[in-house]
């Protein structure tokens, strides 16, 4: 090996430690601008200012009643439907104000999407369940929902499986597979971002790892935040990990970064299982 | 991060297990260390008795390094553990193959200084005792290592580190005045290639002490240091691939 041969593997090795280091380029997706929340009088969520990248995932984690899911259900207003809820401060998808009031809130849910920890199909059979989405923005024409349908149970993982029992009664199948369905249904209408609020919480082993490996598939087309109690799933599955403690966010960087050496050491605490 | 502990997980069992594998690590570091310096006397007085302890010694040394390697590959399958917790066992790992490769390296003073007694040339020499004192640096500087794993802190790294320049310094001259001795005399080539060796074993004990340091570093502050130089190492805070 020439001296010329060394310098340029060495050149290609640099070239791919850094692409590792940074990921792709950070465009960002969501913006959360100094956001306060409160139930009432109880402040949940003290100024949160974070940046969701693009088609990457973000993962939340924190203790029970650190406010993780209480900043995921502001992404796509979902705290609009709670009483005596006040919020303060921005979110914003790309450059629009999610809270401006000229947002129609379903049009906002079409761009963001939410996965919730139980799987809640529809009483309808497996292409309906798929297909709802579209049918309520007034799409009826078979073709398009067949190839639609189709489309979001492959990127779902759950075609082989589903092919040849579309007209089955979704509630029929397992949890799992329903999980699946659900982010199948989510995916059906193309969103932006997609909300998965502990997904796998509920399931068997192999069912989050399916599902584990669903959320890697589908980071190419979607930005994904999740919120877990898995601290290994997290680790596991997400390109950048916030952590959240008593509706603060403590500290967020890359996962990666955030599982070896932390900054903060209420986040040192807390991953690696110590009570201060 | 200041005020890292082993202890105050939530789980008492994993406190226990980090620290009996901390305790192991340290009597594995104690054993090496007893190890350089019976081996190095040995060497230059011609104990025989003392060089054959020495050799025992690697045995319990070797027994330990396995234990210690089955103790942190159990706590990571198990435990999954993160940040802190997650460097120190990668450390200890890395730190047990460097204390295994320096038991060796010192089993093999000992068996150069039986070697030589039986064949009746290990006569005493004024080079004994520059090696003499050159095993003080490198004791020393596993010392200091040890140290610093005991206690956590790695304020006193680079003072070690920078020990092993003097030792760097002291295998030179050594070099130089065998090679001296083997000019005046050619008789004197065999025994002064044997010290040679003896001194090269002691240099390459100052490289696996700061790779011991280099190590720690990682496991305190999370910043992978290996490969850099001494300048680079004292710079207040280089951006690297670990962050």
């Amino acid at each position: 090996m020439t001296t010329q041969d060394i310098a340029t593997q060495s050149m290609n090795l640099n070239s791919v430690l850094t692409k590792q280091a940074k990921g792709r380029p950070n465009e960002i997706s969501v913006t959360v601008e100094n956001l306060n929340l409160f139930y009432g009088q109880q402040q949940a969520l003290y100024s949160v200012n974070m940046e969701i990248p693009k088609k990457m995932v973000t993962a939340y984690i924190g203790p029970s009643g650190c406010g993780k899911s209480t900043l995921l259900c502001c992404i796509n207003r979902m705290n609009d439907l709670v009483d005596n809820v006040t919020i303060e401060g921005k979110v914003l998808l790309e450059n629009d104000d999610i809270y401006h009031k000229s947002v129609d809130v379903s049009d906002l849910r079409r761009r963001i999407g939410m996965v919730f920890q139980k799987p809640n199909p529809f009483p309808k059979s497996i292409f309906e369940n798929v297909a709802y989405g579209l049918r309520i923005q007034g799409v009826n024409d078979k073709q398009i929902l067949n190839e639609t349908v189709e489309h979001a149970l492959r990127s779902a993982a759950l075609w082989d499986e589903m092919k040849d029992r579309l007209n089955d009664n979704a509630l029929g199948i397992s949890g799992g597979q329903q999980q699946r369905l659900v982010i199948a249904r989510a995916i059906a209408i193309e969103p932006e971002v997609l909300l998965l609020d502990e997904p796998a919480s509920a399931l068997d082993p192999i069912s989050t790892l399916k599902i584990e490996e669903l959320i890697n598939e589908l980071k190419e087309k979607y930005t994904i935040v999740i919120v877990t109690h898995n601290m290994q799933q997290a680790a596991r599955v997400s390109d950048h990990t916030a952590f959240m403690y008593m509706g603060k966010l403590i500290e967020m960087s890359t996962t990666r970064k955030l599982f070896t050496n932390p900054q903060n050491k209420l986040t040192e605490d807390y991953i690696s299982g110590r009570y201060g | 991060m200041e005020n890292i502990k082993i202890g105050h997980h939530i789980s008492g069992k994993f406190n226990n297990e980090l620290e009996d594998m901390r305790n192991k690590v340290l009597t594995m570091g104690g054993l090496v260390e007893q190890q350089i310096k019976r081996a190095v006397t040995a060497f230059s007085t011609a104990d025989l008795e003392m060089a054959e302890q020495v050799i025992k010694l690697d045995d319990q040394v070797d027994t330990l390094e396995i234990a210690i390697d089955h103790e942190c590959m159990q706590i990571l399958a198990l435990r999954q553990p993160a940040a802190f917790d997650l460097r120190l066992l990668v450390t200890a790992i890395k730190i047990v193959n460097e204390l295994e490769r320096v038991g060796d390296l010192a089993e093999r003073i000992a068996k150069m200084a039986i070697q030589l007694s039986e064949t009746g040339s290990n006569n005493r020499h004024e080079h004994y005792f520059e090696l003499v004192h050159m095993a003080d640096l490198v004791e020393n500087m596993l010392h200091g290592a040890l140290n610093v794993f005991a206690r956590m802190n790695v304020e006193d790294v680079t003072l070690i580190m920078d020990m092993d320049e003097n030792v760097d310094r002291e295998y030179a001259s050594i070099i130089r005045q065998l090679i001296t001795r083997m000019m005046e005399d050619q008789r004197n080539i065999t025994r002064m290639l044997d010290v040679l060796w003896v001194a090269r074993a002691l240099e390459r004990i100052g490289d696996r002490a700061c790779n011991i340091c280099e190590h720690l570093v990682y496991m305190v502050k999370g910043e992978d240091v290996r490969h850099l130089t001494q300048a680079e190492l004292k710079m207040p805070k280089k951006q690297n691939l670990s962050n």
